[in-house]
């Protein structure tokens, strides 16, 4: 597979503060490439690279074999985007919003209209095209950047936290549209996210902090890299089952809280083989799997998710409002 | 070609917007209305009329070079509203030449100010001014250049802007000035030679002096309130100045950060 996203040694700096340092990946062609990161890790800024809004201070991006630098034209016609703002004009329907974007796009006049409305009932927003979008609720404007980002049928679509601030019906809404769109329209989705459930679906993953890309790979391999899951047994006689362990399976087991506990690879087919061991002495057993949460706290010792920082936003949001009725 | 779209759908998009804003329409031709009634009714009476017109009459064409500047101006830095409410990335991430999108915004300014112009224009019989078919004409296109050449440098100016908290600075420091600057209430020939070299930089000053040269009777065009310079250097310094307005926005754009 060939890939769409090559990023090589990026680096770019505000001043003092260096947002991204010397980040280098590739996104595979009709793949979900998510990217995990606490806040202020740099996500949105290597976004805002690739889609040619800023310029690195150092290294390459490339996406659709073109230079985000010197060929930025050719680049914006590849991508399509949601920004972690939106970018919609309130004061305009949800159609006058996507066919703003299909001409601007260099979609032919008798082809807009098609187009528009397809990406509207894609999303489910067809009834509500002719409201104005300030009459919309944050998940509906959300799906609504989501379509507009598609008209153009782009090759790459990024999207920056698309589910951030959303109630968790309306999340999974607009999720299950997106992983519909390399199956059915062929796009490569580049995302940001916040949420596990979320990086779970992802093909590949990259974890970044403090600029630096400190994991990467597939949720699975990642999760791998945790040492594997974990046993857990209650026995009978927990001092008898622990040799019993290690001469049957060659593992260390530990005891905490009158538990037996011991890390295993593959962890399901270890039951089988534990159970045997221990014949009857087993009272009972529970396997835990790494998640990714666990993997996020051990490389950052941070928690991904933060919480209101959309309530802030919208806040902000009301505050502008308000400025310009005034 | 797609920047012919581009260009299209930014100017529909504004003219949607404004015919939306019914009170935005009902003001900027208010505006120009009071002064010419009550402050040009005013100063009528302290204003001879020795060069042959009412004051009134003089302030006309510089009551259309004052709907053109607000309106320009005001249309043009709706682009720092984009900024700050985000859709200015919605249009920067679009595939299209920058120097298209300050063209799509400039015509918008262009013919949101033209139309409230000509609306303003069409008060000539009251205050006494006879104008013919063709001086309409003539006065509808040279408002079109005039606007356009502010718009440029509106858009010019709100690239130098990120929030809208900047208005009243604008208002202040720069319409105000170029108003006031502009030949539209006074002649440029009776300032002080300091004000008079700023109003000779003021890219207002041509377009309300090509006003006059349009507007005014031959009589009004000899005497002590004449107009500053010829038609056609007004015309020249317009369209010299747009094209360089649209180049600078256009490369300000460009700039990326
Ligand atoms: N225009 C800018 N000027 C100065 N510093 C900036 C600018 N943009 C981003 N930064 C800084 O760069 C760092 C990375 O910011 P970025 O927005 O990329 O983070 P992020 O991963 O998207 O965070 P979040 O999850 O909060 O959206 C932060 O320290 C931020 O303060
Ligand atoms: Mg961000």
């Amino acid at each position: 597979m060939p890939a769409i996203i090559r990023v090589e040694e990026l680096t770019r700096k505000f001043g003092p503060i260096t947002a991204v340092d010397r980040i280098s990946f590739q996104v595979e062609e009709g793949t979900i490439f998510g990217f995990l990161g606490p806040n202020g890790a740099g996500k949105t800024t290597t976004i805002n690279i690739l889609c040619t809004l800023l310029n690195p201070t150092s290294g390459r991006a490339f996406v659709n074999g073109f230079d985000c630098r010197s060929e930025s034209r050719m680049v914006r016609s590849s991508i399509g985007i949601v920004f972690q703002d939106s970018t919609l004009d309130k004061d305009l329907t949800a159609y006058e919003n996507l066919a703003f974007h299909a001409y601007i796009y260099g979609v032919k006049k008798p082809e807009v209209k098609p187009r528009v409305e397809e990406a509207l009932r894609f999303m489910g927003l067809f009834d509500r095209k002719d409201d104005l979008v300030k009459r919309f609720s944050g998940g509906m404007k959300r799906r609504l950047e989501v379509a507009r980002g598609l008209i153009h049928r782009p090759r790459v679509l990024f999207l920056d936290e698309p589910t951030l601030g959303l109630d968790p019906q309306s999340r999974s809404h607009l999720w299950e549209m997106v992983v519909r769109l390399p199956r059915e329209h062929g796009v490569t989705v580049f995302m940001t996210t916040h949420y596990m459930e979320e990086a779970e679906v992802c093909d590949s993953l990259a974890i970044i902090d403090g600029g630096r890309i400190i994991a990467s790979g597939s949720p699975e391999e990642l999760k791998r890299s945790m040492g594997g899951d974990v046993i857990f047994l209650k026995t009978t006689d927990n001092a008898a089952a622990r040799l019993k362990l290690e001469a049957a399976l060659g593992v260390a087991p530990e005891e905490e809280a009158g538990e037996l506990f011991f890390s295993a690879p593959r962890a399901e087919e270890q039951v089988p083989a534990a159970i045997r061991a221990l014949s009857d002495m087993v009272l009972s057993l529970r396997l835990q799997k790494p998640t990714l949460n666990d993997v996020f706290l051990r490389l950052t010792g941070k928690q991904i998710r933060p919480e209101d920082v959309h309530g802030a936003d919208s806040v902000k949001e009301e505050l502008r409002a308000y400025r310009r009725r005034h | 070609m797609t920047d012919l779209n581009a260009i299209y759908v930014i100017v529909m998009r504004e003219m949607k917007k404004f015919l939306r804003e019914r009170s935005r329409l009902i003001s900027s031709i208010a505006r120009p209305l009071i002064w010419l009634f009550l402050v040009g009714a005013g100063l009528s009476r302290l204003v001879s009329p020795r060069a042959g017109m009412p004051y009134t009459q003089f302030i006309f064409p510089g009551i259309l070079g004052m709907t053109i500047l607000f309106s320009s101006i005001f249309s043009s830095i709706s682009i720092i509203w984009d900024k700050e409410f985000g859709f200015l990335k919605e249009i920067l991430v679009a595939p299209v030449r920058r120097s298209s999108i300050v063209i799509g915004k400039a015509l918008s300014g262009t013919i949101v100010s033209t139309i409230q112009a000509a609306i303003v224009l069409m008060v000539f019989p009251v205050i006494g001014v006879k104008l013919s078919a063709a001086q309409i004409g003539l006065t509808i296109i040279v408002s079109l250049l005039v606007a356009f050449s502010i718009s440029c440098f509106g858009i010019v100016i709100a690239t130098f802007y990120e929030s809208y908290e900047s208005f009243s600075v604008i208002m202040n420091f720069i319409i105000m000035p170029m108003f006031f600057l502009s030949g539209a209430m006074y002649p440029v020939k009776l300032l002080p030679p300091a004000l008079r070299a700023a109003a000779r930089l003021n890219p207002l000053t041509y377009g309300v002096d090509a006003l006059k040269n349009t507007v005014f009777t031959s009589a009004a065009k000899a005497g002590p309130m004449s107009p500053d310079f010829s038609f056609s250097a007004d015309l020249a310094f317009i369209i010299l100045s747009s094209a360089a307005f649209v180049a600078l926005a256009s490369g300000f754009f460009e700039r990326k950060q």
